[in-house]
């Protein structure tokens, strides 16, 4: 990201664009110096989500924003880490460009940093990436307030480990981001809803059965008796697959969608504690657990109800759990790693954070 | 600084490996170490101490623990077919050959993936899923031959990555053993992890954090339908101006390719592809999916290959001619290897815009040493291989050409790209990380390292230049510079 073409910036700059990388710099110098850890946050609208309730100093980042540099012909978008999506998404609906990942824009307030901080994608992540797999590159402060930069701005790069994809979902702990490049896409021509009365394992075998066929498909959730699919791609493709696949039409399924992406579906409502099961596409329902929501094609699964840990986990077989919101968040939010895994974890943490200023306790407890 | 072991500790570990993994399974004598002196980048040869076959990932824990007794340098290697020198073996080390590890564990046709051993290789995977209509995504020219477990450590891509990823994306779950022999699963059979994305961290790491001994591997429905554009330009900024007009026009291609002229007379010699001879830059493009949209998207990218003035355009009429115009470009470089004794192939990555730019400079580069460069270009993603021509029995030849490509890789940094796209670091561009990387991201990578192999015995001296190494240190170029 030290390369900065000045022909193709074509959108105007906000005057509340800011670099405010330097008052980061200071400012976690400070922590360092004084042994303070600090909370990093911007939009606030993931404070309470997907890690466990840490409160330390605040670094509030949401100052340091702005798209840096945005060339549609090279399908990069390069913005300050306190961006807010919108704005973004804003940026690239111009040059019919899009997100593939689909990310949570949670009322305007997400960021760029803290969507990649969470990893949060949403229902296209199967067949559209995550915003791990779209990320090309990422400038950190590390806890040892260095300004690094790692990968860039092309689309292949394998010089030196993979940095830029490591921050996904490390929620902050090993490096407060700054800058982030992703790879973004052309918006598909159309998009179309098809929807299905069944059980969510008649359910989950059909969107592997359909994932597997070489169509168009863009989103596969289930929900109170109903599978929907979704259709993204060149109008003759989705209209032929609708007609070969049946199932009903749903006019003005936008809306359906977006409740599933921003979880303002009903399903998500109210204070029971949030379960996010990551599994196998492909695993057996577990019908015993309340209310069930099947997203990613099978991939990923929202329990609602005031669940142990233990037996969340035994539900998840090989895949893993985590607390995404409400419940006990002081206590453990993901699944359990063994000796071996923390041990790797923590050296690795130190690597990046020695004095284990940012985030601590965030991820795990003992991280 | 890694200290050799004395004459009789290598007597010692040679007799321990051989007890664990049978004496056929160790080869200690130097003529028959060669066929494991270099990869395919065989500018740069070493023997090891011995070379190890495990057959089983048990054999591979005890190898390691045993290693890690002597602390002697473990380097693993697949196939060979790696270009930066990455699985050249360290004199003082053991080479860890993995190809007995080629079994296909499990398939799962309805989740769509499949579990393999590193030494199985990239193709089989997909000739394996081919009757459940799935295949394996990335697509290296080496597939035929080269492993998973290689593509792993070098995070490698092919001509389909635009459209279906590397190697990064590809994957969903790892075993590992580390340095010291513990085993290790990353990744889950979701699609995330509870903790670091060590997936991410572990693909690309050139051996230099742990030994992959299981992969599961994400298979895709294959395409219904595949057609191939294919236009003919007349010089290299047309035909780059297309690869823009494509991108602009929203198609993502499954693959856009481009050759310049010296690789298009090299490719057509060799592959009889009906590719134009006079044309200075041929870009070819695959469209694939339903037979809808590959029908819609062909007939655009045709329309606009002509809009931008296309001098010649071919569009495949059936699977023979889709697989003739892709013979053409997998063979180039052998192809381009027919028209001198040797070349040396670059791996720089670019923004697609910078491409023409680049060429130019890269022609005038040419000419001002005098050895010709052939160019194939990943143009979707921006990934250009020149092929420098040289004979590396001429010593002026080999500094020549090793200078060229050392000023190809500056040339794409400056320009805003990165020293390698798939190939890896190896030992090959282990100087020009200092061009890439400041010294505190340098130190970074380096206390990754530390955190997965204290000893730094895994693949030491490649990939990533251990600065406190005062050897390597000297290695690298006196003057960082950065902005």
């Amino acid at each position: 990201m030290r390369y900065r073409p000045s022909t193709s910036m074509t959108e105007q700059r906000r005057s509340v664009d800011a670099d405010r990388s330097e008052h980061i710099i200071a400012t976690l110098r400070q922590a360092r110096d004084t042994q303070r850890p600090v909370t990093i946050s911007a939009g606030g609208s993931k404070r309470h989500l997907a890690g466990r309730d840490c409160e330390y100093d605040a670094l509030d980042v949401s100052g340091h924003r702005g798209i840096v540099d945005y060339q549609p012909q090279e399908l990069v978008i390069t913005a300050r880490a306190g961006t807010p999506l919108i704005e973004i998404n804003a940026s690239l609906q111009a040059h019919k460009q899009m997100l593939s990942f689909e990310p949570p824009l949670f009322e305007g307030r997400a960021t760029l940093g803290g969507t990649l901080a969470c990893n949060l994608s949403g229902p296209a992540r199967p067949w559209g990436g995550s915003i791990r797999d779209m990320v090309l590159g990422v400038q950190l402060i590390n806890g040892k307030c260095e300004r690094l930069n790692f990968g860039g701005t092309v689309m292949k790069n394998v010089a030196g480990f993979d940095v830029s994809r490591l921050q996904a979902g490390a929620l902050g702990t090993l490096g407060v981001l700054c800058e982030v490049s992703l790879k973004v896409l052309p918006q598909p021509e159309t998009s179309l809803t098809l929807c299905y009365a069944m059980t969510a394992a008649e359910a989950v075998q059909c969107m592997n059965v359909r994932a597997g066929e070489a169509k168009p498909l863009s989103g596969a959730f289930w929900l109170d008796g109903h599978l929907h699919l979704r259709l993204s791609g060149a109008a003759s493709a989705v209209h032929s697959t609708a007609a070969q696949w049946g199932g009903e039409i749903l006019p003005d399924s936008e809306a359906l969608w977006a409740g599933l992406r921003e979880m303002t579906l009903s399903f998500f409502a109210g204070e029971a504690p949030l379960w996010r099961f990551s599994v196998k596409s492909s695993a057996p329902v577990t019908t015993d657990f309340g209310p069930l929501l099947i997203d990613w094609g099978g991939a990923q699964r929202w329990v609602r109800g005031a669940h142990s840990r233990a037996q969340v986990q035994q539900a998840a077989a090989r895949g893993h759990v985590t607390l995404f919101r409400g419940g006990n968040r002081s206590a453990e939010v993901r699944s359990p790693l063994n000796a071996v895994e923390q041990a790797l974890q923590q050296r690795l943490k130190h690597a990046f954070d020695p004095d284990g200023i940012l985030n601590p306790g965030r991820l795990y407890s003992w991280l | 600084m890694i200290e050799p072991l004395s004459t009789k500790a290598q007597r010692e570990l040679l007799r321990r490996l051989r007890q664990c993994l049978g004496a056929d399974s160790v080869i200690g004598e130097p003529e028959s170490q060669r066929p494991f002196e270099c990869d395919a980048l065989t500018l740069y040869r070493d023997l090891p101490l011995a070379v190890v076959l495990p057959n089983s990932v048990a054999q591979v824990q005890q190898v390691l623990r045993i290693c890690h007794q002597y602390a002697v340098p473990i380097v693993a290697r697949g196939a060979g077919t790696g270009l930066c020198a990455g699985a050249m073996p360290h004199p003082d080390g053991i080479l860890l050959a993995m190809s007995k590890l080629d079994r296909i564990l499990e398939i799962d046709p309805l989740a769509r993936t499949a579990r393999v051993e590193p030494g199985v290789s990239n193709l089989s995977i997909s000739e394996a899923a081919a009757c459940y209509g799935l295949y394996y995504g990335p697509d290296p020219s080496s597939q035929i031959a080269c492993t998973i477990g290689g593509n792993v450590a070098e995070n490698s891509g092919g001509v389909h990555c635009l459209k279906y990823g590397l190697t990064v994306h590809n994957i969903l779950s790892l075993n590992i053993l580390t340095v010291a022999g513990e085993a290790l699963t990353i990744g889950s059979m979701g699609l995330d992890s509870p903790g670091y994305d060590l997936l991410a961290l572990l693909t690309g790491s050139e051996g230099l954090l742990g030994i992959v001994t299981e992969i599961t591997v994400r298979l895709l429905p294959a395409p219904e339908l595949a057609q191939v554009v294919m236009g003919g330009f007349a010089s290299v900024s047309a035909a780059g101006d297309a690869v823009a007009a494509v991108i602009a026009a929203g198609i993502i291609p499954a693959g856009l390719e481009m050759m310049d002229r010296l690789a298009i007379q090299a490719a057509e010699d060799f592959a009889h592809a009906g590719y134009p001879r006079d044309a200075a830059a041929i870009l070819l493009c695959e469209v694939d999916g339903s037979r809808e949209e590959v029908a819609q998207h062909s007939a655009e990218v045709a329309r606009l290959f002509n809009s931008m003035g296309a001098s010649s355009l071919t569009i495949s009429a059936d699977e023979n001619q889709r697989a003739l115009l892709w013979k053409g470009r997998k063979s180039a470089f052998p192809a381009v290897g027919r028209l001198a004794p040797d070349y040396y192939c670059m791996d720089g990555t670019i923004p697609r815009g910078q491409i023409s730019y680049v060429l130019n400079e890269i022609y005038r580069m040419s000419r001002l040493c005098g050895l010709r460069v052939a160019n194939v270009f990943h143009a979707g993603d921006g990934n250009l291989h020149p092929l420098i021509l040289f004979d590396a029995s001429n010593p002026q030849d080999v500094i020549k050409a090793q200078q060229l490509g050392a000023d190809i890789l500056e040339l794409s940094v400056r320009v805003g790209g990165c020293i390698t796209g798939e190939h890896g670091v190896g030992v090959e561009k282990l100087r020009q990380m200092a061009s890439q990387f400041t010294l505190e991201e340098l130190t970074q990578f380096e206390d990754i390292k530390h955190a997965f192999d204290p000893s730094l015995n895994l693949n030491p001296g490649k990939g990533v230049p251990i600065l406190k190494r005062c050897q390597e240190y000297r290695a690298l170029p006196a003057q960082h510079q950065h902005d």
